[in-house]
């Protein structure tokens, strides 16, 4: 009876999530055990959740629509980051005459990045639509491509704010800094308070919640129940008279969107734009994550994402002091734990693909 | 016994999981007999093949009872390297054959002749020439045995099919010890005269001594060519008979003959003359159950049958009219046109269809049974929907109301409505599919195979629902399957199909013969 519960938990659970989960909590012991500072360390975890939440999420509807995990979501990251610098620009422009607030410039974002992402998504989807079956490895290198692509644009775009361009020569900065407009942390800090000493970013999970609901309600909509049912079983959707193809484009552009909206809110709570090599591995950690919170290649739900997205990213930021509290020789221990944890998660996940 | 019997199967029998597929199966073949096994699908004709043949799916599922003698001694067969090792050969219903390779390579693959050289004298026989100018002359004198005047260092890509198959054979035949060849429906993808050519070659390769068991349908072939005629029916043998003392008659009989458990309206019933759907040169490109132009008339309340052997195209007429795979012809709904390849149309001209590829095409196997339940009508009636502003979500209350009411209904046994449909039996899974397409509440209903693959009670208490619907809401059914029986125990009438075309339609309570010959494709019956 025991035996049997523990076996279905197994399968339903899986291995591989079971080890990590273990691994999350002998680091959190081990911190305990170093006497690390646990209000700090809970405090860059909630913050770290909430600047990867919207990436993690956009793998929902991509996993939901049957691409698969976005690999490619370095696409709606691109289209964020030409919206990001396009509103900086704007402001720059606009300096002396109107000053755009944070959060207004944060909108101006968002609202400029959108109809990239939205066009992007619908060629993404049509073109992951001629390739079905292998979309997981074309998405994984036309996300390479066009970040690649994107470095030759960033030195040619017209961008002319002295905080983006170089100095000398033409071109944009490998790292923008968000500081002196008014941009930076402010999801973190609306509505933020204090418990103890660990300080909760509310805004920034508000928006994660906002996020995440939206998404659900989507998911809920005619649309959104076609889009499942093409990913769940694309012959049956046929037979429902879904357009398969269509529903796919719509997942694909949806994830794209919000892989825009996602590095935005990733880069208002780190204070700098990165650019160039800088959206080359997102898309993996955002993989890995929503694979640990227990989606598989073919189905996800919100609640995969929020697990997967803590779970995650609270070994990314508890492993680092740890392994420097062991010997400050191993001080890339914590990256090197979350590349093994992220590649061999991604790895399982593919090898699970074929089963059920 | 005059002569010694070339192969003996006594007393053979074989169960999957608890289920008799064959008993007491007993074959006597002589060298150089032409024995034919016919049978509906489903009679065992395939499963005596694998036990013959030491197939894997046979030894892992716990092996067979009886046995079988060779040459009047015991074999053991165990895998079929064995089988040919001991001299019986299979000719493939599908083609074995490697399409870039010459007739000549694919008659000798693996049994090439060999010729030695310098290296190989060093490092052994692997690194042999190959002694092509032997391995043609082979080659050539087992096509010729065929009466073939082919070239045999052509490529295979390109033949037609015919001379696909002749390749097969004449690899059967080149083999030195081969002492008996199974032809597996070799006929069916042929054409006439093709197939002409192929029964006078077995007829010749008998001549030689070499035993043919021979695997059809087709009842005119059995008796132009066979000496012994054996009948399976339901895993058992109805009876062997030799060739002079049967007709195409009586082999169908055996064929068909059962019981039949009559659960419908008793009588023949007084339909009204509307017509609910035509079909008129209705042609489906369906793979493996191609249709060829199939004129069809059901009237309104009926409850119409599609009988016919597997491949034979029975179920790619009810995929043709819903638009799941690509037709032309015309189709009328309650008199007006219906434009086809849209599944979407289909089902707002009030049709709904019960596929027989349930896990494929029937099911949303990752998704609960409600949404399974509801999809259906929710896409593209716009049942199930609550409007707020621009956007159309659903109604959830109306979605669990309508499925736990469906599933009380239909007797669907699971959890609840959220359960996952792939945790369900496959009589439950089938029940799903008929609530989605109750559902739809449609005026005409198509159910293919509704019972394959489903224990007997639920099998029973599908086809009741059937019934009831056709009887208590007047709706029209048109339900295809393999099972001749359960046709003839629902259905007003039945047309069977064959080779992608109505043979002809026929009453339930009509003869076993008539259902025989039509679904061996004979039209009618001769001086009737």
């Amino acid at each position: 009876m025991l035996q049997n519960l523990a076996a279905k938990f197994m399968t339903n659970f899986g291995l591989a999530r079971l080890i990590i989960l273990g691994f999350f909590i002998f680091l959190c012991i081990m911190a305990v055990v170093f006497q690390l500072d646990i209000a700090e360390l809970l405090t860059s975890s909630l913050a770290r959740i909430g600047m990867w939440g919207v990436l993690v999420l956009a793998m929902l509807p991509a996993i939901s629509s049957g691409i698969g995990p976005n690999f490619g979501v370095s696409l709606g990251i691109l289209c964020g980051l030409v919206g990001a610098l396009t509103a900086l620009e704007t402001a720059f422009r606009l300096g002396g005459v109107v000053e755009l607030s944070g959060g207004v410039l944060f909108l101006l974002a968002i609202i400029i990045s959108l109809p990239f992402a939205i066009l992007t998504g619908i060629a993404y989807g049509w073109l992951l639509n001629r390739v079905k079956g292998s979309e997981m490895m074309i998405a994984t290198y036309v996300g390479f491509s066009m970040v690649s692509i994107m470095k030759i644009a960033w030195l040619f775009l017209p961008y002319t704010s002295p905080e983006m361009a170089w100095p000398i020569g033409r071109g944009v900065r490998v790292q923008i800094s968000l500081a002196g407009r008014g941009i930076t942390r402010i999801l973190n800090n609306f509505l933020s308070f204090n418990i103890g000493d660990v300080v909760v970013p509310t805004g920034l999970l508000l928006f994660f919640a906002l996020m995440c609901f939206l998404v659900w309600l989507f998911m809920r909509s005619k649309t959104g129940i076609a889009m499942r049912a093409a990913g769940d079983n694309p012959r049956f959707s046929e037979a429902a008279g879904i357009n398969v193809n269509r529903s796919r484009i719509i997942g694909t552009t949806f994830s794209t969107i919000l892989g825009a909206i996602g590095i935005l809110v990733y880069a208002q709570s780190y204070g700098f734009i990165q650019l160039y090599e800088g959206p080359m591995f997102m898309p993996f950690v955002a993989v890995a994550a929503v694979l640990i919170g227990g989606a598989s290649v073919k189905k996800a739900s919100i609640t995969h994402v929020v697990v997967g997205t803590a779970l995650f990213l609270g070994i990314q930021v508890v492993a680092i002091p740890v392994a420097n509290a062991f010997t400050t020789d191993w001080a890339s221990m914590g990256e090197i734990s979350r590349k093994i944890i992220q590649n061999g998660v991604i790895l399982y996940a593919l090898t699970q693909a074929g089963g059920d | 016994m005059a002569e010694a019997s070339l192969l003996q199967m006594q007393g053979i029998g074989k169960s999957y999981y608890g289920t008799p597929v064959l008993q007491d199966i007993n074959l006597n073949i002589k060298p150089g007999e032409i024995h034919a096994i016919v049978g509906e699908n489903g009679a065992g004709k395939s499963t005596l093949m694998n036990i013959l043949f030491g197939m894997e799916v046979i030894h892992s599922t716990g092996g067979f009872d009886g046995e079988i003698i060779i040459n009047g001694k015991k074999e053991k067969i165990d895998s079929p390297q064995r089988a040919m090792e001991i001299g019986i050969g299979m000719v493939h219903q599908e083609f074995m054959l490697l399409p870039n390779y010459s007739i000549t390579e694919n008659i000798k693959l693996n049994r090439e002749v060999l010729k030695p050289n310098f290296l190989s004298r060093v490092f052994g026989q692997k690194i042999e020439h190959l002694n092509m100018g032997q391995m043609n002359t082979d080659s050539r004198k087992a096509l010729d045995k065929l009466g073939i005047g082919i070239e045999e260092y052509v490529t295979v890509a390109g033949l037609p099919v015919g001379y696909m198959q002749f390749t097969e054979i004449a690899r059967e035949i080149d083999k030195t010890n081969v002492k008996m060849i199974v032809f597996d429906e070799p006929t069916a993808v042929l054409a006439e005269t093709e197939a002409e050519k192929l029964l006078e070659s077995m007829k010749a390769i008998a001549e030689e001594g070499i035993a043919i068991l021979f695997i059809t349908h087709r009842l005119d072939e059995v008796i132009s060519i066979s000496d012994n005629i054996t009948v399976l029916r339901d895993g058992k043998r109805v009876g062997t008979k030799k060739r002079e003392e049967t007709d195409v008659y009586e082999l169908a009989e055996l064929m068909v003959g059962r019981k039949i458990e009559k659960m419908v309206h008793g009588e023949q019933r007084e339909l009204k003359n509307e017509i609910a759907l035509k079909t008129e040169n209705l042609v489906v490109h369906m793979p493996g159950e191609k249709v060829n132009g199939v004129n069809l008339e059901v009237r309104k309340g009926e409850f119409l049958g599609i009988g016919g052997l597997a491949g034979q195209g029975k179920v790619g007429i009810a995929n043709g009219v819903m638009g799941l795979y690509p037709s032309r012809g015309q189709v009328w709904i309650n008199g007006s046109p219906l434009s086809l390849n849209d599944p979407g149309e289909s089902m707002r001209q009030g049709m709904a269809y019960v596929s027989e590829d349930r896990r494929g095409v029937g099911l949303l196997l990752d998704s609960s049974i409600e949404l399974n339940i509801v999809i259906n009508a929710l896409h593209n009636q716009k049942k199930f929907l609550k409007k707020y502003g621009f956007f159309k979500f659903q109604d959830t209350k109306g979605i669990r109301d309508h499925a736990l009411k469906m599933i009380k209904e239909l007797d669907i046994r699971c959890t609840g409505p959220g359960q996952l449909v792939k945790r369900l039996s496959g009589g439950n899974q089938q029940k799903v599919c008929i609530a989605r397409a109750l559902t739809m509440e449609p005026e005409i209903l198509f159910v293919s195979e509704p019972t394959r693959g489903i224990d007997v009670g639920a099998k029973r208490l599908v086809l009741e629902t059937l019934v009831k619907l056709n009887e208590e809401l007047g709706m029209t059914i048109v339900m295809t399957s393999s099972e001749l029986g359960e046709l003839r125990s629902v259905c007003d009438r039945i047309a069977i199909v064959s080779e992608g075309n109505i043979s002809g339609v026929l009453p339930p309570d009509g003869s076993d013969v008539d259902f025989g010959l039509l679904m061996a494709g004979q039209q009618e019956r001769r001086g009737a």
